[in-house]
């Protein structure tokens, strides 16, 4: 941690950190996983100073990362709007938004990269929405007072991502980024402590296949897919954090997750995901229930007196526009009280029908064309004529292996950047936060505080012969042959995605908007016995096995099952600290609520003196994780309770 | 209860390039109208675990029609019916009770075939990587407001950045030509003030990779703007003739 004044102290641990020879670079290599927005900026400003950079990617294109599709916006403390916005009013913001668990170092860090994130975005040609005169165009966003969004429509993250993957294509095309695409990582290879390396699955062959380097970023993203359905891509997974966290990277915080109350709900058991509707939509929409439990009349035939407009009630100042944590927590009672609208009672309305008597239609399709589309596609219902069902669904997970503030991991030489770190959401992260933290990982502080850790680092060859790449090698195949069925148990096995949604089921009742500590106790029990069916009965047909033209010892090529199995196994890792992480914090904060601990007018209870602190659990061969903290402290501000009554 | 309905499945089969291929039918039983294609395709694939069969290979991932992942011709269409819509994005109630639905991979020569649906696109990006970009490295940039752009002119560069690069334009192509994937790189670069300085060479060195990766030339079909679910202009290949002659 850095020490004196938080201004300017990012820039002061930099002017010390060891720097490396040109010459010196071109013999060393970092090996990135993950393509995001923190993967690619970080693989392209790397491979810019002169680093080799291997990236390893899931998806057949960089571009297809989840980033991809992050709606919003990206904040950055420009004050453009000349509304009085600053970079100690973004920290502020931050470190609130949180809820005083994030460290102030780094947020104060983030809001001054913020500016120059912005600048280099435009550098590379990101389209950002304009004003007529030319300069950049604003909006605010969730909660706070000032206008200092940056955005390309409804379509922000894509194209940040396009412009990290297009400066990274560019070192591709130079030579020094070896692009590896459709490769899971199965396991991370230390050697004598240090991660120097990862064993990868091929996709399409099947094959494992190592990559050694001198340093490895995991830019792998979040683990919200443990709830089976959520706002994230099907694939995005927890893998490459669960195989650095078995090897002795801490994980902190796992249980900051957060729920995001405006998606499309959950109809159909085959739904595969949970689609996000920007929460834009609550500055004209109303929320309203029902006001008579089991209310099976269409909305537009419940008259007005019968309707209860229930964050109003429970809000008057804020209304339907209180933070995310307390509209998803609000909506879910309401729909447990009886009230809920729509299959299984699991949703709430959201009625445009007030704007449109103010505004008029046209200005209302204006406002929100692309999401009204999207919600028509999705539910053929047309928003304009009958309320949008809406309800909330994991989204973010702010939690994530343990970083100092080089962004190391407590494994050395393993960086962790974005969403796959802890470090600066605390327990709940703002609207348009999520794109600037992984820009700045990825463009600006591991770049400077890799070179300082390679400097001063011994580097040993180390080749995928080597014997630690071998052990890493033979480790994965072995649990790959154990899941390839057939087995003791039933044949053929039980699809994986079945088992998942158990899983996922199991997790959102225990470990979603509302948490108890009987009710968490009863859920590590019941992900036990699952992980155990699971690896009794569980298992994935071996397709190459079955086909003549499949080669004797190779990789017996694609296997989507597989690849599910894979990521299961280290859920279900996950989902145990999860809950052991939500019961031993006897605190609600952010998005963590605890029933145990709230005020008599129902909000989150915060607990600094006990709980003011980042959880950090190691992993140990035998026995229970162990729960590490990190004390948090407060100099420029002073940790306060949130009202929006 | 949401309505349902059944449809008639007939797949591409495809072990692996070079493998005999073929169609296979499989019957959908009254399965929710709510239901994804792809959902329905995932609830054939559990069925077909469950029997011990090989499942259905096709990509997918986001599933909000942003990724780019999904794609292949339904009925002969890429990406099926609806207009403005990748595969995840198309519901079962957009087709009728009964309906036969024929489920193809996207065929051309510079995406060669993986398994079932699904076909290694990676020359889109090895065409990208030619030049889609503006070189500039981390920390060069300059304060973003010292460059103006007009907010109609950022607005139509964003409409042509938006492209998503799911390759439908060149399985839609009768010359299997990712003309409209180039022309929109070309298009959102060379619109904006940071594009210019290398303008000419990247128009040059992308048309040159297309050419180089198997792509065919452009006929003026006009398949590729019907089947974009980006709804990106064909106008822009015009734009793009045009760039190569300044």
């Amino acid at each position: 941690m850095p020490t004196g004044p938080l201004a300017g102290a990012w820039q002061r641990c930099r002017q010390d950190l060891p720097l490396i020879s040109a010459a010196q670079k071109r013999q060393l290599r970092v090996l990135v996983v993950g393509s995001g927005l923190a993967g690619a900026s970080a693989a392209a400003s790397l491979a810019e100073q002169g680093y080799k950079v291997s990236l390893i990617t899931y998806h057949d294109s960089p571009r297809r990362a989840h980033s991809v599709a992050a709606q919003g916006g990206i904040n950055a403390a420009k004050n453009y709007a000349n509304d009085g916005d600053s970079v100690s009013r973004l920290f502020r913001d931050t470190v609130k938004g949180g809820d005083f668990r994030a460290r102030e170092a780094g947020c104060f860090r983030l809001a001054e990269l913020s500016t120059a994130i912005i600048d280099q975005c435009v550098a590379q040609g990101v389209p950002f929405a304009r004003e007529y005169g030319g300069t950049l165009a604003n909006r605010s966003f969730g909660g706070t007072l000032v206008s200092r969004t940056f955005y390309a429509r409804g379509q922000t993250g894509q194209q940040l991502l396009y412009g990290a993957v297009q400066a990274m294509l560019r070192q591709v095309e130079a030579g020094r980024i070896d692009l590896l695409p459709r490769r899971d990582l199965v396991e991370l290879v230390l050697v004598d402590g240090v991660a120097r390396g990862v064993v990868c699955r091929h996709l399409v062959s099947g094959e494992l296949e190592t990559y050694t380097a001198n340093a490895v970023v995991l830019a792998s993203g979040g683990y919200a897919n443990v709830y089976y359905l959520s706002t994230n891509a099907v694939k995005s997974n927890v893998s490459a954090l669960w195989r650095a966290y078995r090897k002795g990277a801490d994980f902190a915080n796992p249980c900051f997750t957060q729920i995001h109350p405006t998606c499309i709900p959950s109809g159909d058991a085959y739904q595969s995901k949970l689609t996000l509707m920007s929460e834009s939509l609550r500055n004209d929409g109303r929320v309203w229930l029902p006001a008579r439990p089991g209310d099976g009349r269409e909305p537009q035939a419940i008259p007005e007196h019968e309707r209860d407009y229930f964050l109003e009630r429970q809000y008057p100042t804020y209304g339907n526009m209180v933070p995310r944590d307390l509209a998803s927590r609000r909506s879910r009672e309401q729909c447990l009280a009886g009230h809920g609208v729509g299959p299984r009672g699991r949703s709430v309305y959201l009625d445009l029908s007030d704007a449109i008597a103010r505004d008029g239609k046209a200005a209302i399709e204006a406002r929100y064309g692309n999401l009204l589309e999207m919600y028509e596609r999705i539910t053929g219902q047309d928003p304009l004529v009958t309320p949008l069902r809406i309800y909330p669904a994991p989204h973010y997970t702010m939690g994530g292996l343990w970083v100092d503030y080089h962004l190391m991991s407590t494994v050395p030489g393993l960086f962790v950047l974005g969403e796959a770190n802890f470090s600066e959401h605390g327990a709940n992260r703002l609207g348009a936060s999520a794109l600037m933290q992984g820009l700045a990982d990825g463009y600006f502080i591991a770049p400077a505080t890799i070179t300082a850790w390679l400097a001063g680092q011994p580097q040993p060859e180390v080749g995928p012969d080597h014997p630690a790449c071998r052990q890493a090698r033979a480790e994965a195949g072995a649990r790959i042959t154990a899941l390839l069925a057939p087995r003791g148990g039933p044949w053929p096995p039980r699809p994986v995605a079945g088992w998942h949604r158990q899983l996922g089921q199991l997790m959102i009742e225990a470990c979603g908007i509302s948490r108890h500590g009987p009710r968490l106790e009863q859920a590590i029990a019941d992900v036990e016995d699952l992980r155990q069916a699971f690896a009794e009965e569980g298992g994935v047909a071996d397709l190459g096995a079955c086909h003549e033209s499949a080669v004797a010892g190779a990789g017996r090529g694609i296997n989507s099952e597989l690849e599910k199995a894979l990521r299961l196994q280290d859920y279900f890792g996950l989902a145990d600290l999860m809950l052991r992480d939500a019961l031993a914090r006897q605190e609600s904060c952010g998005a963590h609520f605890r029933q145990e601990y709230q005020t008599a007018a129902g909000e989150a209870q915060r607990d600094d003196a006990r709980f003011g602190h980042i959880a950090a659990w190691q992993w140990r061969p035998q026995g229970a994780p162990q729960r590490q903290v990190e004390p948090l402290q407060f100099n420029e501000i002073t940790a306060s309770q949130r009202d929006y009554r | 209860m949401s309505p349902t309905l059944s449809l008639t499945l007939r797949i591409w089969r495809q072990q692996q390039p070079g493998a005999p291929g073929g169609f296979e039918t499989h019957r959908l039983e009254q399965v929710s109208a709510d239901l994804s294609l792809l959902e329905a395709l995932d609830w054939l694939n559990e069925r077909l675990i469950a029997a011990g069969e090989r499942p259905v290979t096709f990509e997918h991932d986001c599933r909000e029609g942003i990724c780019g992942s999904c794609g292949f011709l339904i009925n002969g269409q890429a990406h099926g019916p609806q207009e403005a819509t990748s595969v995840c994005q198309l519901y079962l109630r957009r087709f009728r009770d009964g309906e036969v639905l024929v489920l193809e991979p996207w065929r051309a020569r510079a995406f060669p075939l993986l398994q079932d649906l699904s076909v290694d696109r990676s020359a889109l990006d090895r065409v990208w990587a030619a030049g889609g970009y503006c070189s500039v490295n981390t920390g060069q940039a300059p304060e973003a407001n010292t460059l103006l752009v007009g907010r109609e002119q950022a607005a139509s560069a964003f409409d042509t950045a938006s492209c998503i690069g799911c390759g439908a334009c060149v399985a839609s192509c009768r010359n299997a030509s990712a003309s409209l994937f180039v022309a929109a790189k070309l298009a959102h670069l060379g619109q904006l003030p940071q594009g210019q300085s290398e303008r000419q060479r990247r128009a040059l060195a992308m048309t040159e990779r297309m050419a180089a990766e198997g792509f065919g030339s452009c006929s003026n079909q006009l398949e590729c703007e019907a089947v974009c679910p980006k709804q990106i202009s064909a106008d822009w290949i015009s734009w793009m003739n045009r760039e190569l002659r300044r």
